[in-house]
Order: structure tokens, then sequence, then C-alpha cells
């Protein structure tokens, strides 16, 4: 780890004072190949990502703003019928609060999917979204990469595949977003409540993460200068407590805990009393630079009846386009079953992550 | 607009206070292993995979590898030589013996804080729970069998409860 400066801000203005200096363009180094984000004053919250890539060298910061001292770890109920989530709650705390529990069971779930208890203390909801790519290649600080060197190259592309995305991908990279959290996040439609020295402002979760495209080194439309104060959820009633009886997280690894998602499926629909599907959302995990969401796909299920045939052609059509590349060829069809299976879940009733519906599970 | 490279730190590890200037850039592993001579929290993975560096702070379980010593200021730390009292052996280091739960010990340490957390946290019914909120643990000498069975007695959940062997629902998760 490079030797760096450290703050400890107890207010959020201080904080956003602190990190001004990074100033609020997407690309704030001077130097032409050194990575957007990469040489910038960082937060640090929970730190079990960026001390982590600090060790590798992969991302090197002159300075490091600890915020956990910040009043921004409450998880409370908005007048309009939401839940926001602090920033610096905690992943376990979040999991496992009874309001999340009751109203968005698909979120619970999610977290408990991903990491281990320990992590899961110790990350904060703010640093779940700005967690890095695991691949390996990146993190691989003597191979060329597009997401820490821009310009170098893809090893990833022609290398080792196993893990990485087959949809939204670009030749500059084939990355995927590692997040449980995230994925029942852009199914649940939540917003993202940021702050800097400008201002505030919101940004919908489908926007907050991109794709690659030429820019790889660019995770999400965060700016550098910005500081995530919380996560919004909409309403829980009524439109959302229907989702909530019927949704489940479908996680798909190499062993059975403590792994990330070769593939995984955030889904929820709203059946109505004729048992035909009124809504449905569906997120994918670990195939894409962000949670894979085609509300066009979701809307092929509204007013027909739950059942295998039509949640194929729902999988079908949110894997349009998507492109293997040798080791990574089996994500296809694993996707295409684990989204028909998710589905086949989630319209038997809420499953917990503990695979019972919660009728059974009792 | 730099802060000084050493931080005043206060500390409190095994109910005793330390106060210190400290370079930021320690983690809380290496103050504990490096600075305080507490060489039973082991340095496994380093990059929070492994588990071996598991202590408790404020009660919680963490990876002590993954979190700077500078940000655990005001905070109390348990390592697994704040455990017993005196001669008279935790409850967990008592059955991780009884139960032969290690062979080369080097996660042991790691495994029971961890096991701490868990028990303090309520959340494990069954050994198949137990099980998975015991996975952020590696054990290369693949002593999970036994180390099920201690933390499950000290627990109080049957070591042996069905839902341990039940059919596994493939990409959920038990716990």
């Amino acid at each position: 780890m490079n030797p760096f400066a450290y703050d400890r801000p107890d207010s959020v203005e201080s904080a956003l004072q602190a990190i001004a200096a990074n100033g609020a363009a997407d690309t704030g180094t001077s130097s032409s190949n050194a990575a957007a984000n990469q040489h910038e004053i960082r937060f640090v919250a929970g730190g079990t990502n960026l001390l982590d890539l600090m060790k590798e060298g992969v991302t090197i910061a002159p300075q490091l703003v600890d915020i956990n001292r910040l009043p921004l770890d409450g998880i409370e109920a908005t007048p309009d019928g939401g839940l926001l989530l602090g920033a610096l709650a905690r992943n376990a705390d979040t999991a496992y609060h009874p309001l999340v529990e009751q109203h968005y069971p698909l979120l619970s779930a999610a977290i408990l999917a991903g990491a281990s208890p320990q992590l899961r203390n110790m990350a904060s909801n703010g640093g779940n979204l700005l967690q890095r790519t695991r691949c390996w290649y990146f993190y691989d600080v003597a191979t060329p990469c597009n997401k820490r060197t821009p310009g170098s190259g893809c090893s990833a592309n022609g290398g080792i595949t196993r893990q990485h995305a087959i949809l939204g991908t670009s030749e500059h990279c084939i990355a995927t977003h590692p997040s449980d959290m995230c994925v029942a996040l852009a199914a649940l439609e939540a917003v993202v409540q940021v702050q800097s020295v400008r201002g505030k402002r919101d940004i919908p979760f489908d926007q907050f993460h991109r794709l690659p495209g030429d820019r790889p080194d660019i995770d999400t439309t965060l700016a550098p200068d910005e500081l995530i104060t919380a996560i919004w959820l909409p309403p829980a009633l009524p439109e959302a407590a229907r989702f909530a009886r019927h949704s489940a997280y479908l996680k798909l690894r190499e062993r059975l805990s403590y792994a990330f998602a070769l593939v995984s499926v955030a889904a929820a629909l709203d059946i109505g009393e004729d048992g035909t599907i009124r809504a449905a959302r569906i997120a994918l995990g670990g195939v894409a630079h962000k949670p894979w969401r085609l509300p066009e796909a979701e809307r092929l299920l509204e007013g027909v009846l739950p059942g295998g045939e039509a949640f194929g052609r729902v999988a079908d059509a949110l894997l349009h386009g998507a492109l293997g590349r040798g080791a990574n060829d089996f994500k296809i069809p694993l996707a295409r079953n684990a989204i028909v299976r998710a589905l086949q879940m989630a319209s038997r009733g809420t499953v917990t992550n503990q695979g019972l519906s919660q009728g059974e599970h009792e | 607009m730099h802060a000084p490279s050493r931080c005043p730190l206060t500390i409190t590890v095994n109910g005793q206070q330390h106060t210190m200037e400290i370079e930021a850039w320690v983690t809380l592993l290496d103050l504990l292993r490096e600075r305080m001579g507490l060489t039973g929290t082991k340095k496994g993975c380093d990059h929070g995979q492994c588990g071996a560096c598991t202590v408790l702070v404020d009660g919680r379980r963490i990876n002590s590898c993954l979190t700077l010593a500078v940000m655990n200021d005001g905070r109390e730390v348990t390592t697994i030589e704040g455990l017993a009292r005196g001669d008279t052996l935790h409850p967990l280091q008592q059955a991780f013996i009884d139960h032969d739960a290690f062979q080369c010990g080097y996660c042991t340490p790691g495994q029971i804080c961890s096991a701490v957390g868990l028990i303090s946290e309520g959340r494990a019914k069954c050994a198949a729970e137990v099980r998975e909120l015991m996975s952020g643990n590696i054990c290369r000498c693949g002593a999970y069998p036994q180390i099920l069975r201690a933390v499950a007695q000290v627990a109080g959940v049957p070591a042996d409860s069905e839902n341990a062997e039940g059919p596994v629902v493939t990409g959920t998760v038990p716990a």
C-alpha cells in the first residue's frame, strides 16, 4: 500500500470540502494514460474493496478521507412510503433490518448471498455500489487492462474468460460488476442520492453504473467530487408489496458460499387475483458491466399466466445479443435456465435466501 | 491539504487501552501482530478471502486485514488472546479441543473469533445455518465437520439437525 494522508471529518460538509479538489469532471487526472479516479483523493468507509485494491497497487490514492463518523448510517422510512438506506449503514445491518426483511425481501436475500458475515459487517451500502470488478486481469498489474490503464488493451478478451461478461461488452472491456446487492437494487428501481460542494442530485439506479464502451476506466456516473449519502427504495405499498409476495434471488457460483456469481437473477412478480402477471422485474448479475435489466423484456410477461414457456420467452429477450468468448460460453444457457427458474421460484411465493417460500419457512 | 503521516490513535485491545501515533496505512492486523505482539491473529491471504485475521471490533466480527488501524480509533478490539479468563478457556476454545476441530491450527483463532461473532449475532438456528454463517473462514486442512460440531455445540444448535444434510437448493443460501 502506498503511503497516503488521512483525514477523519465528522460532518458531510467537511467531507465534501476534503474531496472537492478532485473536481467534477469524470477524468480527473492530468496524465492521459492514467485511469479516471485512480490517483484521486478517495473516501473510505468499510474499506473492504478499496484497501484490497491499494494493497495490490491497482488503486493509488494520495489521501483517504475516512467518512465513518458522518451521520449517514440510518435506515428509516420516508414520508412518501419509501425506505432510505444510509450510505454508511453496513450491509449486514441492512439485510437484517426488519423493514427491509418485511418489504424488500429480495434485497435481504441478495445481500446475504454476497461476501461473508465478516465482510458484510464491514462493507457499507455506498461502498457496495462502488466496488470494482474482480476481473483477474484488472487485479494483475503486470497485465494490460483498459480499466486500469486506458489504452493498454484488454487481456481478458482472448484470455481466460470464465468469469466474464456476455452482455453489453465492448472490445475494450468484458469485465462484470461483482455486486449482488446492486442486482436487487436494480430490480427494485432504487435511487442513489449523492452530494458534492456543488449541490445534491438523485441518480436512478439504471443510470448509476455504466457499460464499458470506450471508457472502461469509468464504472459509474458518480462524479469524482461526489459522495453517496443514501439509497432510496420506492414505496413498499401498494405496488412493491405485491412484488414482495413473489420474489427470489438466485445465485449460481463455483462453490456454495463466499464466491462471486457466475450468473445471478433477481426476480419479482406482481401477480393479480386472477393469477395473471400484472408486472415483472428481472435483473441479472455476473453477466455485464452493470446489473442487466430490460424493461421491454419484462413487459412480455404482463397479462400472461406464469409458466415455463412465457418465462423462456423473457429469458430469450433478456439475453438477445449475448456473446460468449470461449470459456464463458456456458453462461448463456446457464443464464437462460437461471432466469426461468428464478421466475418459477418467484411465482410460487417469496423465496427467502434459504430457498424456502415464506409459507414453508415456519 | 495533507494530513500528517502519523495519526493519533486510541484503541482498546483485550481490555487494555493504548494511545499512540501511527502511520495511516497500517492495517489493524499489522498493528495487532507487529506493533502489539499479539500474533494469535493470523495473516492468511491479507485480502479478506480466508478469515484467518478475524477479530471482534465492538463485539462484531470483521477481517482485520481490510481495515486501517486508524479507522478503529475509540473502538474496542477483542482477539483470540482476549477470550480466556485466566486459565479458564472460552467455551469455544474448549469445544475446539473437545471436537478436535483443527489440524495445523493456523485458521483456528479466526474460526473461534468468527464463531463468537456468529453466536452473538444469534442468526444460526440449525447446522446448515452455522455452516453458511461460518463460510467466511477457510480451513486448508478441511476440519469443517469438527468445526461445525464445536460451534454448533456452543451455539446450542444440534450439529446433526436435518437441515444440515437436507437437499441443497442450488443457487440459494442456507442462512
